[in-house]
């Protein structure tokens, strides 16, 4: 995308054929500014927009330093320096905290970064395209589905009373289970249920992939009387290498972001040991306890562990291949 | 032609494509089977759903549930709510987008490279919940229905999306020419480019439109008055709030009868809140893997 940039200023350049003192081109610039005026006008909104709700609240994150009190504001309260981040740190919740989401977060990214890949590489050997058409659309309906929904299913079908699953866990001759009472369960009901939600949205962007590789890969590999199996290896997943390392880095990125919204929700005091999470306890803190500083020094410390994640995560996946961000 | 290729198919391979198939129905039994449980559940009488009648179909087909849901004045004013969040915000949230996207496709847009690291900056890094809170708190719009579509008025990922798709869908002579016809930038992006565009747009509407029906975080921190609340806050009161019951166990033939009213309203709120945004998929099916593709791919 870069590049389209730089080329289209230099062909702009060659085509007016003038390359003298940059004096002419700060002039030029300022022309092209006056005559396209409207695209500022139109980018005037959506900037504002980011710097409203975006950037000031970036600045605001500094109250993590602060003690932060209503009247005086972001700006105004009182420097506590790392006050805040020491009483998180030494705090008896902390470890428990690190540990519940980077177990959630992990468990997410082992199970539910391949699934959509498995996914797409059977989908891919269908030929059938009604039967295929089929399951896509089926797998994609979930997609739908907003989180409270998501978490009721989930409550209505592993409720000891109403729940289908239970009955089968009965059927089979064993013991009734609480599923959502028991701290063991929850890691893998969460995951496990995002991964029927996403798998089929996930899906597509692989099958993308998979659509635009080369035909004459698939003949060359047909010449060399590879099998199915053989054919995936060496032609499919080496296709689909690039998105699927893109998202993976990007997933590395959120590892310390268990989607609040569900867990939250998911929640109940008999599982708490197990489904307290870094930004569950920075919304109960910090707007249910009006705990705006100490609370904010948790996100924060949150947000540079993942920025911190993505650009190594980056650096080594363009080290080895070829693939990156930036 | 087909039975050429039958007969140079290796027995492996054949095991391997019946192996494929039986593992795509499996993810097909077990995707579609809770949804037809829930819809099944929620045509069903309430006696049925409790004592576990329903397994595939409805028993004693009954509108009961609908019937309560329709007759419930917090219910209709979420859904209401809802709707006026959902038409308003995806409003905003595409012109928004549309705005700042079509300048950053532009090569000649000077200073795009700069509101580019701008926009991208705020994927990687945030200022957190409590700043957020308090910087929507100072513009004033708490407990207003503004608060529930300026916060989230843009996304940055479907910027960036929309920009790729204006790239390498619009070609760059295109724009010089009316240029040269004397056409503003602003005639040409509302009578070229979007008439052009037909497809990101839908794929803007699907996603924005899914994201603000189905959010429930915005509201629970932003409102607090009831009369605001969108569907997703009453439901949650309903389905969730209520459901940690340990006593069901211990004397469900007793509860039973109040019980099943309020199970069976559980899967009829279920069907009842997710149709209607499932109702978009199919008009916008046709530009979808379209838009996912050029965004994803190329993006």
């Amino acid at each position: 995308m870069k590049n389209t940039g730089v080329m289209g200023v230099r062909g702009n350049t060659i085509r007016r054929g003038d390359k003298r003192s940059g004096g002419l081109a700060a002039g030029r610039m300022w022309r092209g500014i006056k005559r396209h005026w409207q695209l500022y006008l139109l980018v005037a909104a959506p900037m504002a927009y980011i710097v409203i709700f975006k950037y000031i609240p970036m600045y605001g994150a500094q109250i993590a330093f602060r003690d932060y009190s209503v009247v005086k504001g972001f700006t105004g309260s009182e420097f506590v320096g790392l006050k805040h981040f020491r009483a998180f740190f030494q705090s008896p919740n902390f470890w428990l905290l690190i540990k519940n989401t980077l177990g959630i977060s992990l468990y997410s990214l082992v199970v539910g970064f391949p699934a959509p890949i498995v996914l797409a590489l059977a989908l891919n050997e269908i030929r059938r395209v009604k039967f295929k058409k089929t399951i896509q659309m089926v797998t994609f309906a979930p997609f739908f589905i907003s989180t409270v929904v998501m978490v009721s299913m989930i409550m209505i079908f592993l409720s000891p009373r109403l729940g289908f699953v239970d009955h089968i866990v009965q059927g089979l001759g064993f013991e009734s289970i609480n599923f959502m009472g028991s701290p063991g369960y929850f890691k893998s009901i969460f995951v496990w249920s995002n991964v029927w939600q996403g798998i089929g949205y996930g899906a597509v962007i692989y099958l993308a992939a998979l659509a635009g590789i080369n035909p004459e890969l698939y003949e060359a590999a047909k010449v060399d009387g590879a099998s199915r199996l053989q054919k995936m290896r060496h032609v499919d997943i080496p296709g689909i290498a690039p998105a699927a390392i893109i998202l993976l880095i990007l997933s590395v990125g959120q590892i310390m972001n268990v989607g609040f919204e569900k867990v939250y929700l998911m929640q109940n005091p008999l599982n708490v040991s197990t489904s307290e999470v870094i930004s569950t306890y920075v919304y109960k803190i910090g707007l249910l306890g009006a705990n705006f500083s100490f609370s904010s020094a948790v996100d924060l410390f949150n947000s540079l562990i993942n920025l911190v994640l993505l650009i190594s995560v980056n650096a080594v996946a363009k080290r080895i291949s070829d693939n990156s961000l930036w | 032609m087909n039975r050429a290729t039958a007969i140079r198919e290796s027995v492996g391979d054949r095991v391997f494509l019946a192996l494929i198939y039986i593992f795509l129905c499996c993810v097909l039994v077990a995707v579609l089977y809770p949804l037809i449980y829930i819809v099944s559940s929620s045509f069903s009488s309430a006696q049925a759903v409790v004592s576990g009648k329903v397994w595939l179909w409805p028993v004693d087909f009954s509108l009961m549930g609908y019937k309560v849901i329709f007759s419930n004045p917090a219910i209709l004013t979420g859904y209401m709510n809802s709707i006026i969040y959902t038409l308003l915000g995806v409003s905003i949230n595409v012109v928004m987008t549309v705005a700042i996207a079509y300048p950053l496709s532009r090569s000649t847009f000077v200073g795009r490279n700069l509101i580019m690291m701008l926009l991208v900056f705020t994927i990687l890094f945030s200022g957190g919940l409590i700043p957020t809170y308090l910087t929507v708190k100072a513009v004033g719009i708490l407990d207003t229905r503004w608060a529930m579509v300026l916060p989230g008025a843009l996304s940055v990922f479907q910027v960036i999306v929309a920009r790729t798709f204006f790239q390498s869908t619009i070609p760059k002579e295109l724009g010089e020419a009316a240029e040269l016809d004397g056409c503003s930038d602003i005639g040409f992006l509302w009578r070229v480019v979007l008439p052009l565009s037909k497809a990101i747009i839908a794929v803007l509407i699907l996603f924005y439109a899914v994201g603000i029906w189905n959010a429930y975080f915005d509201a629970l921190i932003y409102l607090k008055s009831p009369e605001l609340y969108p569907l997703q806050i009453i439901l949650r009161n309903i389905l969730i709030l209520n459901t940690i019951d340990a006593t069901a166990l211990v004397d469900a033939n007793q509860m039973a009868a109040r019980q099943g009213l309020r199970d069976l309203l559980k899967y009829s709120l279920i069907v009842v809140a997710t149709v209607p945004i499932l109702c978009i998929y199919p008009f916008v099916q046709k530009y979808f893997v379209q838009g996912i593709m050029i965004g994803s791919v190329k993006g």
